[in-house]
Formats: structure tokens, sequence, C-alpha cells
């Protein structure tokens, strides 16, 4: 008897605890994106996380686009040409990229190469008091750490994604064009026929939106409500890159039923 | 000098964004900067609009001149009613036009094909309705009738 109450307490304490961390994570996004930049001293700091989260995440996302671009062709044409319809290798692998993989596997990458370095930045941070330090000397540590990465994260995301979704499609083209020899006229007529600048292009961008809040923000709470030991960064690193790619998988369905469900 | 560096690369970063972005827009998905001078809808009824959806091209002589914006069923005469948004220069389809769906290709999508005729006088306007209609193919009807007629003789 004892030990039910004791495990019941103990459930009832976790999922308070989850509670509390949804709390304390809204709570950051809340003073983050609040936190009214002051430009003079505020945009310094936000050209450098733009250079460290976005610049250095450019070579991964250029080679994985250019790859993927280039295997959604090979794989499109070998399916296609049993109909006759190569041509439209072009449209499969632009309508796919523009409106699913760019977006998709940019968050993921993105989660794995600069919100993990986020998370791990500010938990050391966390850890060697930094963070207590500055608030001793007056410097709100939400408004100088945490709200710059925020607002770089937000504006890296699309900027990448649109740097995915070229490169993927000029990969098709290499492989498609260069390589099987479809033609390259219909190639790209195809290509402008089926996609929309408003329905694909637009939607795919704010697709990119969406997973840049979420995936800087988890990064950003997972690394200042981490536990102050190197067990904690460990963890708190881990849980940055499950949490958001699981979150930018499960939003990705729910953003494509509400954007194309009914194309 | 560290500083200058990372300006520098941050803005190559946004002009390679924006240069995505650009390419995305005009070659991908072939936006024209043109002003869209605005349109107006005609409507048709088809017997069987089968294949036809909303966005499918509305084309005369093989130019797109409008879209298909929606598809229902006519309460009244139980037939297709297919409304569509023509460009509002093309201004020269007479009343007695004929308005086709049509395969691009052998499996490939289906569109509106509209042949004007011969009433130079009665131009459609908004709202108005193309009479003359002809369904889509569909290949089982076709099938089924070939066999019929193999039957009979």
């Amino acid at each position: 008897m004892q030990s039910v109450t004791a495990n019941l307490a103990l459930l009832g304490r976790s999922v308070l605890d989850r509670v509390a961390a949804i709390g304390r994570a809204g709570m950051v996004l809340m003073q983050a994106v609040i936190a009214r930049p002051d430009p003079l001293t505020s945009f310094p700091l936000l050209v450098r996380q733009l250079y460290s989260v976005g610049v250095l995440s450019m070579v991964i996302i250029i080679v994985s686009g250019l790859f993927i671009g280039m295997v959604l062709a090979l794989q499109g044409y070998t399916i296609l040409v049993d109909y006759g319809t190569e041509q439209a290798v072009g449209q499969m692998v632009a309508l796919s990229l523009v409106r699913e993989l760019a977006p998709v596997v940019t968050a993921l990458l993105f989660a794995g190469r600069a919100g993990s370095a986020l998370t791990a930045e500010i938990g050391l941070m966390k850890t060697t008091e930094q963070l207590s330090s500055m608030e001793m000397i007056g410097v709100d540590p939400l408004r100088r750490i945490i709200a710059p990465r925020f607002w770089a994260g937000l504006i890296c995301l699309p900027i990448l994604t649109m740097i995915f979704s070229a490169v993927g499609i000029w990969g098709g083209m290499l492989v498609g064009v260069d390589w099987l020899g479809i033609y390259e006229g219909s190639f790209w007529a195809n290509m402008q026929n089926s996609v929309d600048f408003f329905d694909d292009v637009l939607n795919g961008l704010i697709k990119s939106l969406v997973f840049g809040v979420v995936v800087t923000w988890v990064a950003v709470f997972q690394g200042y409500d981490s536990v102050p030991t190197s067990e904690g960064i460990s963890q708190a690193t881990t849980k940055t890159v499950v949490y958001s790619s699981l979150a930018v998988l499960g939003l990705d369905f729910i953003l494509t039923a509400l954007m194309f469900g009914d194309l | 000098m560290r500083n200058r560096g990372i300006e520098l690369g941050v803005g190559v970063f946004m002009l390679v964004g924006m240069l995505s972005l650009a390419m995305l827009a005009i070659s991908v998905s072939g936006l024209t900067l043109a002003k869209q001078e605005g349109s107006y809808k005609i409507y048709a009824r088809f017997e069987n609009a089968g294949g036809l959806t909303a966005r499918s091209k509305v084309t005369m002589s093989g130019v797109a001149i409008g879209k298909v914006t929606n598809i229902s069923i006519d309460r009244q005469k139980l037939m297709a009613l297919v409304e569509m948004e023509i460009n509002a220069d093309v201004d020269y389809l007479t009343s007695d036009s004929s308005a086709s769906i049509l395969t691009a290709g052998l499996l490939g999508e289906k569109y509106v094909g509209i042949t004007t005729g011969a009433a130079d006088d009665e131009i459609l306007k908004e709202g108005d309705f193309i009479e003359d209609t002809q369904s889509s193919l569909v290949l089982e009807e076709l099938i089924g009738k070939f066999l019929f007629n193999q039957a009979s003789e």
C-alpha cells in the first residue's frame, strides 16, 4: 500500500514537472520575443549569431541539398521513364523539394548542426555561472544571450531552406538534364506549369518559419533550463535534437494537411 | 578586423538566400512581374467534369487565358458546374463559344479548351454561361460503347 501511494506521488510529480517545464519554456519564449532589442548594442550580437548559426550551417545545407536533389531526379527518372513521362522529373523534384523536403530536411539538419550547438553553449554558460554573473552585474541574460540567438535562428532557417531548394533543383537538373538526357525545355516548362509561387514556394517558406521558431525555441530553452553539470549539458543537447526533430516532423504533417490538404 | 569578416559572411549568406528565393520565384515557379489585370468569371455546365480540378488551365488555341476556380454540382440540372476565371484582357469570347474538357497528352492533366464562335456582337461577360460544352473523355465509357457496337454487329 505504501509503495502504491509512493508511485502515484512520483507519477504526479513527474507530470507536474513537465507542466512546469512547458510553462518555463513559454516564459522564456515570451521574454525573448518581447525583450525589445536596443539597436546599438544588440545588432552586433545578432550579426554574430547569424554568423555562427546561419553562415556556418551553409556548407552542410548546400551539400545535402545537392545530393537530395540528385537522388530525387535519379529515382524519379527510373520510375517515370517506364511511362514515357520522364519530362515530369523536373516537376516532381521541384514540388517535393519546395513543399516538403526542403523545409523538413533543413530543419532537421539545423537542429543537429545549430540547435545542439546553441544548447551546449548556453548550458555551459549556465554551468560556469556566466548567466548568474550577468544577472549580478545587472545584465538580463534573456536579453543579452537568449534573444539574439532566438532571432538569429528564426531568420536563418527560412534563408537556409531557400538555399536548400534552389541547390536541390539545380542538382536535379544536373542529373536529369545533363546526365540522363531529359530535354531541358520540357524539364523547366513542366516545372513552371506545376509550381505556383504563392501556393508552393511561399507555403514552404511559412513552414520553414514555423520550424525556425520551434527548433530555436527548443534549443535555447533546453540550454537555459539544463541541469548545470556536464551530464546535464549532454542530456540537454540530446533532448534538443530529439524534441525538435519530433516537433518538426509532427508539425510538418499538420501544416501540410492545412496547406495542401485540398489540392 | 574579425568583426568585418563576420559581417561579410552574414552579408554573403543573406544575399545567397535572396538569390535562391529569386531563382525559385522566377525560374521554378515562373512568376512574372506583369501586373495581374483582374479577371472575370464565366460558367459552363458539363455532363462529366471527371479529372478537372481547381487551378486547372483554361486555354484558347492552346494559350492559357485563365484558370478553373471551382467545380460543383448544379442542383437544378444535375450537371457539373465549372466556374472559370478569365483574364480581363481576353474580351473576345463570343456568347456562342464552346468549351470542352481536354487532356494534355495521353496521361496528362485535364484542362478546359474554349473555341470561339461566330456571334461577334455578343461577348461573354462576368457571370455568363457557355452553353455549348463537351465533357471529358472517360476511357471506360469509350470501351463500353466500343464493346456495345461490336456486339450489335
